[in-house]
């Protein structure tokens, strides 16, 4: 089994398009909530795109905007414009 | 125009760190940055660092000042609204206490601490993460006290925080591991607090304890606790990259690299107890109990990371094994020594009810059925006779993470762990082989610690003759501030506003 990276996300209005267009993009990603939070892992890789959180919002979206609701992650970080990934290289 | 575009986010992160610097001349740059070789790092290439958010400064304040304003009107919402009246139960400010005594003041140490580390990098790329920690760090102090002042006008024992700092036995716990990283060389902090304390160990505070605190409905500890962690996020992160940058730049790093990761992992999981057990016994509403959340956070995620470091030749932190053979004993020892200690403490302890037991019982089982769950009974019987146990000397201490010695051995939790150890012709005793190996590293470091129940029974305590006086001299009071929960003014306040709470709409029919 591969290793899992995770990201998690205060659970508010404000991240649940966030939350929403990670689970469309990455199949294998499983959510799980607690109070006040959520946490989504998912095997080997995860990406966050800036185009399909734009699509849940309907506005143009800085991806450094998820600083704001990121509680924490699990994984090496490639991040450029367009899209924010988090990895295990194992 | 296609001139006017304003440049990607690798380029502008670039441009922030890469050239901006200069060679000194008038000194020689070893000379200027002293304290980035003495630790025996090579370093080949400063602009091989980068921080993989590339956050620039621009970027920096704006979202810092967007959290802050979120979580400042949450507060003056949490004020105005009495919010204090919505917490689980009274019982769970204890949790809250510790936290204010001791994770606050590392959060102030922690600013220090990058304040100084970023002088000490001559890289830029490295200067900049720890300038920008720096000033997290110093908002989390403030956001935290800021947030807790509110609980301060209602519940005893949040009003000495400052002054226990340097005097409150169990806030050495804390304090020492803080002061252990703000005194090794400027890799040796990085790796202790972003990387082992940080990536590899808050996410065990930050997620599931203040998922607890949601829990127990006390938004002022949520707000802050998620605002703060969404820096820590950026913090971790940092502790990450300078791990393998160590690892990259040179293979004479990667036993260094090694040591520093055995020791402060475990510091870390020491140090962690206290969440632990504030998970497990503070939370009235419970989350997670510790265990479990040990194998999500170390046993599972913890061992990805490691697993990706296999790659520069890092194995797992040493003692690992015994962390997670603890895991069913932890908080159980931990609760019992705060308990009996209870007269020194600034928060109350109690034995938990009937149902937390059963919780403990389904989440811990067998172990807890046979050995812990009858002497919290037993507590509880002497309770009840009028008997409250309290142990009114003082611990022996470990001479490495300061915690009492009451842990027990790896594999028998029937026998207190001991290990003595011996530097510059004295004897010194550690809680565990982990502390011992710490202790052996650097015997000359840790032999310089003062350890508090020694030095107040030399009198330094202001002279005090007994457990007693030595809380007087904290500024405790004994019975509000101190002891059991039960017949507290804690208590006894909040059974009074819950009654008058719900008496309102009676009356007014």
């Amino acid at each position: 089994m591969a290793d899992k990276v995770f990201i998690a996300f205060q659970n508010n209005a404000d991240a649940q398009p966030l939350i929403n267009a990670i689970l469309s993009d990455n199949p294998a990603a499983v959510l799980s909530e607690s109070p006040g939070m959520v946490k989504i892992d998912c095997p080997a890789r995860l990406v966050v795109r800036r185009a399909s959180i734009e699509a849940q919002l309907g506005r143009d979206f800085d991806l450094q905007e998820i600083h704001l609701n990121l509680i924490s992650i699990g994984g090496n970080i490639d991040e450029d414009d367009d899209q924010f990934v988090l990895s295990w290289q194992s | 125009m296609a001139k006017s575009k304003k440049p990607g986010l690798k380029e502008r992160y670039a441009l922030l760190t890469r050239g901006l610097d200069w060679e000194t001349t008038y000194q020689p740059m070893d000379k200027v940055f002293p304290y980035d070789s003495y630790e025996g790092i090579k370093i080949k290439d400063w602009d091989a660092w980068a921080d993989p958010f590339r956050l620039t400064m621009d970027a920096y304040w704006k979202y810092q000042a967007e959290k802050e304003r979120k979580l400042y009107a949450i507060l003056d919402a949490f004020q105005q609204n009495n919010g204090q009246l919505n917490i689980s139960d009274a019982r769970y400010m204890s949790a809250v206490k510790l936290w204010l005594q001791g994770i606050t003041p590392l959060e102030y140490a922690a600013h220090r601490g990058f304040a100084h580390a970023g002088r000490a990098f001559r890289g830029a790329g490295a200067r900049i993460a720890c300038q920008m920690q720096s000033i997290d760090e110093l908002r989390h102090a403030q956001t935290q006290l800021h947030a807790f002042s509110h609980y301060n006008k209602f519940f005893s024992g949040f009003h000495g925080f400052a002054h226990m700092r340097d005097r409150a036995w169990y806030l050495s716990i804390p304090k020492s591991f803080f002061e252990d990283a703000m005194t090794a060389g400027p890799f040796e902090f990085v790796t202790s607090i972003s990387f082992a304390f940080e990536y590899v160990l808050t996410n065990l505070l930050f997620m599931p304890f203040v998922s607890g605190a949601a829990y127990n409905g006390d938004m002022a500890t949520t707000t802050f606790g998620f605002s703060a962690q969404s820096d820590e996020s950026r913090h971790m992160t940092l502790g990450l990259e300078v791990v393998k940058f160590m690892l990259q730049q040179h293979e004479d790093n990667v036993p260094i690299v090694q040591g520093w990761l055995d020791k402060w992992f475990w510091r870390g999981y020491r140090l962690l107890g206290l969440v632990g057990t504030m998970m497990d016994y503070m939370l009235p509403k419970k989350v997670m109990s510790w265990k479990e959340a040990w194998e999500i956070y170390w046993e599972e995620n913890g061992a990805a990371l490691f697993q990706d470091l296999s790659r520069y030749g890092i194995r797992l932190p040493k003692h690992h094994e015994v962390a997670s053979k603890e895991k069913y004993r932890l908080t159980h020892e931990m609760w019992t020594t705060l308990y009996q200690y209870g007269n020194a403490l600034s928060l109350h302890t109690w034995v938990p009810d009937d149902e937390e037991i059963a919780w403990m019982s389904e989440k811990y089982g067998e172990s807890f059925d046979t050995q812990y769950k009858p002497r919290l009974l037993f507590l509880r019987a002497a309770e009840e006779r009028g008997e409250r146990y309290y142990n009114n000397r003082l611990p022996m201490v470990c001479q490495v993470c300061q915690i009492p010695i009451f842990y027990t051995e790896p594999d028998d939790s029937y026998t207190q762990c001991v290990r003595i150890v011996e530097a510059a012709g004295t004897k010194h005793h550690c809680c565990s082989d982990g502390c011992a190996d710490i202790f052996n590293h650097e015997p000359m470091k840790y032999v310089q610690a003062l350890i508090p129940p020694q030095q107040i029974y030399r009198g330094e305590a202001g002279g005090a003759r007994d457990i007693f006086e030595y809380a007087a001299w904290l500024h405790l009071e004994r019975g509000v501030d101190t002891g059991e929960y039960r017949g507290s003014p804690d208590q006894k306040n909040w059974q009074a506003w819950q009654q008058a709470h719900r008496a309102k709409p009676a009356d007014a029919a």
